[in-house]
């Protein structure tokens, strides 16, 4: 947005990033925590280590990975190094996200602390949504949201655990698949650069492929080589555009 | 299947939960912070967390967990290929696309006997 409607305080800016909860991304996720939820109480998890977990992990894929390695018996050890390996790429989406919300006032501290609210969905809608933000309310549009949406989660799997373990397959089913499903429509519909394309393209296909050649490290491989050669691509395709006439 | 109890359940889940995904995080602000809006280091980080969200989406669809690990890998590939198809069609909105897919994959599993 341009300059002339950088109207509203910090709070107005809160208050609509906290609405986001009633957005499609928003209903998609707690739809997913419902998922999450059936599936810790089916392997018997006591609920406030589930609400606990959905506050201090917070990232869905992590959560899942910590589950199971606790369920199959690993030590702390064992299951630190699953998660954060499974977790690298929460790096490079933060890196991403910086640049988009700060000010040159923005403290530190600051984006240290909302940091915490980033996972896949609050990073897909705020790189999404926060083009129509005035810069200097972006910080205080996704603290609104972020926060909003952590803190709707955590009571969400309080409230819903003592009915979910019975759920039919087929809801647990359609649940499940709703995540994967919703990652891909919203990326590709909300892509403001052509590199986004070409790297979603190219994900999904090297995923499966290190997953084939090394299982330990295909994310992080998939992410590191398909994401290379996804921006060697397209800035191969822009420089040859520029050339011509 | 063993469940942790007591104030441990809590010790572990700080250790290998938060402190293992806060730390990209963090990571993630510092080399966030020295990256310029318009730079090409900005447009390789991009490439690289997109293909990475990639891979754990292509990894959901392929060997998805729990009550999907026994439907069949047509169903879940027919199921995100239409709904592909159905986004494109229906003006790129991811509605369309995810209600495609979602009702694709029920109706299979259905006729699945699920």
């Amino acid at each position: 947005m341009d300059e002339g409607a950088t109207s509203g305080s910090g709070r107005d800016w809160f208050l609509v990033g906290m609405r986001g909860i009633f957005s499609l991304p928003a209903m998609i996720l707690m739809l997913s925590f419902v998922g999450f939820c059936a599936f810790t109480a089916q392997a018997g998890f006591p609920v406030e280590q589930v609400v606990f977990m959905t506050g201090v992990v917070w990232a869905l894929p992590a959560k899942v990975i910590l589950v199971s390695s606790i369920l199959g018996g690993a030590n702390v050890l064992t299951a630190f190094i699953a998660v954060t390996l499974s977790s690298i790429r929460l790096m490079p989406m933060v890196a991403a996200l910086v640049p988009e919300i700060r000010t040159q006032k923005t403290p530190t501290w600051l984006l240290l602390f909302l940091s915490h609210f980033v996972a896949i969905t609050a990073w897909v809608f705020a790189m999404e949504r926060v083009q129509t933000v005035p810069r200097e309310h972006r910080i205080a549009f996704f603290a609104g949201f972020g926060i909003t949406l952590v803190l709707a989660n955590m009571l969400l799997v309080a409230v819903v655990y003592q009915f979910v373990a019975e759920f039919p397959p087929l809801v647990s089913g359609c649940l499940f698949f709703l995540t994967p499903v919703y990652f891909l429509a919203s990326i590709w519909s909300s892509a403001r650069h052509p590199v986004i394309y070409v790297a979603l393209v190219i994900g999904l296909v090297a995923g499966p492929v290190f997953f084939w050649i090394a299982p330990e490290f295909d994310i992080l491989l998939a992410g590191l080589v398909g994401g290379t050669l996804a921006w060697l691509a397209e800035r191969e395709w822009r420089g040859r555009r520029e050339v011509r006439p | 299947m063993t469940v942790l109890e007591g104030w441990w359940a809590y010790v572990f889940i700080a250790i290998a939960g938060w402190l293992a995904t806060d730390l990209w995080r963090w990571l993630g602000v510092l080399a966030g912070n020295r990256l310029r809006e318009d730079s090409e280091a900005l447009n390789w980080v991009r490439a690289v967390a997109t293909a990475l969200v990639a891979a754990v989406i292509a990894k959901l669809i392929l060997y998805p967990t729990g009550v999907l690990e026994h439907s069949p890998l047509w169903l879940r590939l027919g199921a995100v290929g239409l709904g592909a198809l159905a986004f494109f069609i229906g003006g790129r909105k991811p509605a369309i696309g995810i209600a495609t897919a979602i009702a694709v994959l029920a109706i299979g599993l259905w006729a699945l006997g699920f």
